[in-house]
């Protein structure tokens, strides 16, 4: 065992895939020489060749259209997207191709391809460096869409995704990118797909995903230290999204607070609030809260502590459901 | 040539005659020149009879590309089998030449299934596109696969002129220079994007973007069947053996409306629709032929079978088709159903049961 961080994960889950099938290709901005602005594409290019990792012009909708025409020759394209806030160029591909190709030809020309996408904010970027779009892409029918929380997580995740039939979403919590976990890659993996429960509880259900996950596992300890002891979820998988393991845990507690950076409005907790509403309502004694970014464009870097949900605003909310 | 185009690359004039010393390099048998001739005599049966069934109701909408039938198949006639055509959803005669099926072509314009019953791999012709100029980049991502394979294959990316504003056509050209992807952009300049003329689209010539992608453009009488597949097969063969893209723009006209939805006559000068009637290229081809002695009554005869066959197999196969199977929705969305979908499934079956 030794200690691994989430950007070592993610670029060891590469380094096999581009090992292990001789058809996956790495292609983003800047992901070559310089090893992407994350260094998680670190040396590859170094190991496999510029032919099999390679930096692209510098065009969204390009890097996504072009990695759909990879796909249907039969390569498996890991696309990297700098950052959360340049993904939106290629939306219209994303949609009306990536999405539905599956579809359209009937099973015939699937198009297995894995975007990389660093989000969400708490690193004191610039506007357009901080942003949560998982929600766009949750809403549109063909995607799954994947949040790893932790280092192991991200290995086993991206590891899947890669081999996934299906286009895959990936994204990285870059807050997350330099925490460490001690753990062996690959030891305990748990299929794309599932969520986990990553604390136990009685008091009330805590989901989350992304660097969202350590937040409430935070505050799973502040209040455990108050007697309350509250159970936390890890999505991991917004899309497919694993109900039975949320709806088990709000039987057992009556309660759930959902927790995501990404704004309130149409934000995937509204999701996982009125599918748990849906399911287990006798088991509730609670309404189902959200703590979430505020209705507003991601803030500058100096404010931004009073848009992520902190572990204060999260306490807020459990205190507001144990007392309903 | 109408004005403004002069400089377009003919072999054969309005009157259907052959510029022979630009025809030396086209080495062309006659069975090919007959075969040309009658794939388009088939395109233009195909079409009328998509429109006359969507009139009909048979099909819910369809756009028509009559007018464009010689930059179509010229086009189409230069790839081998082992290429990929990656369309707009014009395309009809691109498909008939590349073997679709027109059946699983039109079922898309009856509105039976997104992206048609036929298999795009297999026949080497990607699924109707609609949004504009999004193909592009598939027949480049594609291109540049077949190169990473070492294969022969070309991709050909079909466009319109309005296609030529949209950043997937400038991400696709420069993404192909970049890379050198073996691949052809053909865009066919039918002078309109439903009702907005080329001249409000772009002020510099369409080929000539060609240069600041930094390959070869070059614009040829897409009416003339001929022109158009020498320029095509060329620029094929510099895909195919040197790794360098061509932007052929193909300079035609839309003779029908946008698609049967559309009222022309609210926009298209009924002048300039005659005069370009007058360079109809079936017409001109024709003419050629017949006075080269090789379109013989027999040969027409037989011809017109073909064409009265292919129309008669497709009204037979569209007609009446059945819906699919609403079971079908949600098959192929991911490559294994989530509980989700299987839910969804259940009570839209259900719902379908109790009507
Ligand atoms: C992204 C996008 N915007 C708008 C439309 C609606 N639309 C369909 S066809 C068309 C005109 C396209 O013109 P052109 O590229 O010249 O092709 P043509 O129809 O002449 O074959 C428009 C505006 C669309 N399909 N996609
Ligand atoms: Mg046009």
């Amino acid at each position: 065992m030794s200690e691994v961080t989430m950007a070592q994960a993610l670029n060891e889950a590469l380094r096999n895939s581009l090992r292990d099938d001789e058809s996956v290709l790495v292609l983003g901005e800047d992901i070559g020489k310089l090893g992407g602005v994350f260094r998680i594409t670190e040396n590859l290019q170094e190991e496999f060749g510029p032919t099999r990792v390679f930096d692209t012009p510098l065009a969204e909708s390009g890097i996504m259209g072009f990695s759909l025409g990879l796909a249907l020759r039969g390569y498996r394209p890991v696309a990297e997207i700098q950052f959360d806030g340049f993904i939106y160029p290629s939306f219209n591909q994303v949609v009306s191709h990536v999405a539905k190709h599956r579809f359209r030809s009937r099973g015939r020309a699937p198009v297995p391809l894995v975007v990389r996408v660093p989000f969400a904010g708490g690193i004191g970027a610039a506007e357009h460096h901080s942003e949560s779009p998982e929600a766009y892409f949750a809403h549109t029918a063909g995607l799954k869409v994947v949040v790893p929380a932790t280092p192991l997580d991200a290995f086993d995740l991206l590891t899947q995704a890669i081999r996934d039939p299906d286009p895959v979403f990936f994204f990285e919590p870059k807050s997350r990118y330099w925490s460490k976990e001690d753990s062996e890659l690959g030891a305990d993996s748990l299929a794309m797909g599932n969520a986990r429960v990553v604390k136990q509880g009685d008091a009330c259900t805590l989901i989350a995903y992304g660097a969202m996950v350590p937040r409430c596992l935070e505050t799973a300890t502040a209040a455990s230290e108050d007697g309350v002891e509250v159970e936390v979820i890890d999505l991991r998988s917004l899309v497919p999204f694993d109900l039975e393991t949320c709806a088990k845990s709000v039987e057992k507690t009556g309660r759930a607070v959902v927790v995501h950076e990404a704004p309130l409005t149409a934000g995937f907790g509204a999701e996982v609030a009125a599918s748990l509403a849906e399911s287990a309502f006798l088991h509730l004694e609670a309404p189902i809260l959200r703590v979430t970014g505020y209705d507003i464009p991601y803030p500058p870097a100096k404010v931004e502590e009073h848009y992520v949900p902190s572990v204060d605003r999260i306490l807020g909310a459990i205190d507001r459901v144990l007392s309903f | 040539m109408t004005d403004g185009f002069e400089d377009a690359v003919r072999l054969l004039d309005p009157s259907g005659r052959l510029d022979e010393k630009a025809a030396e390099a086209l080495d062309l048998k006659e069975d090919d020149l007959l075969e040309l001739f009658r794939l388009m005599l088939m395109t233009r049966r195909a079409d009328l009879e998509s429109t006359a069934l969507q009139r009909q109701g048979e099909l819910a909408v369809y756009p028509p590309l009559i007018g464009q039938e010689a930059a179509q198949v010229g086009s189409a006639y230069a790839l081998e089998p082992g290429d990929f055509a990656f369309p707009s959803y014009r395309e009809l005669g691109a498909a008939l030449v590349k073997g679709v099926d027109l059946v699983d072509y039109l079922h898309f314009y009856r509105g039976t299934w997104h992206g048609g019953t036929y298999d795009p791999l297999e026949t080497r012709f990607g699924m109707v596109a609609v949004p504009i100029a999004s193909q592009i980049l598939h027949a480049v991502g594609y291109a540049y696969g077949s190169k990473l394979d070492g294969s022969r294959d070309v991709s050909m990316a079909y466009f319109g002129d309005g296609a030529t504003s949209q950043g997937d056509f400038h991400e696709g050209c420069n993404f192909a220079a970049v890379f050198g992807a073996p691949v052809v952009f053909f865009c066919q300049n039918n002078q309109w994007a439903i009702s907005v003329p080329v001249s409000k689209q772009t002020v510099a010539p369409i080929y000539r973007k060609a240069e600041a992608y930094g390959f070869p453009g070059i614009r040829v009488d897409g009416n003339d069947v001929l022109a158009t597949y020498l320029v095509t097969r060329q620029a094929v063969q510099r895909a195919r053996t040197e790794q360098v893209p061509t932007l052929i723009e193909a300079v035609t006209y839309r003779l029908g409306p946008h698609s049967t939805a559309d009222d022309a006559g609210r926009y298209q000068p009924k002048e300039q629709v005659e005069q370009w009637r007058e360079l109809d290229p079936l017409d001109r081809y024709r003419k050629f032929l017949t006075e080269r002695g090789l379109l013989t009554e027999e040969v027409k005869k037989g011809f017109d079978e073909d064409a009265n066959k292919l129309a008669a197999h497709i009204r037979s196969g569209i007609v009446g088709a059945p819906p699919p199977d609403p079971g079908d929705l949600f098959e192929w969305v991911f490559s294994e159903k989530t509980k989700r979908l299987e839910a969804q499934e259940k009570e839209l079956l259900e719902e379908a049961g109790d009507q």
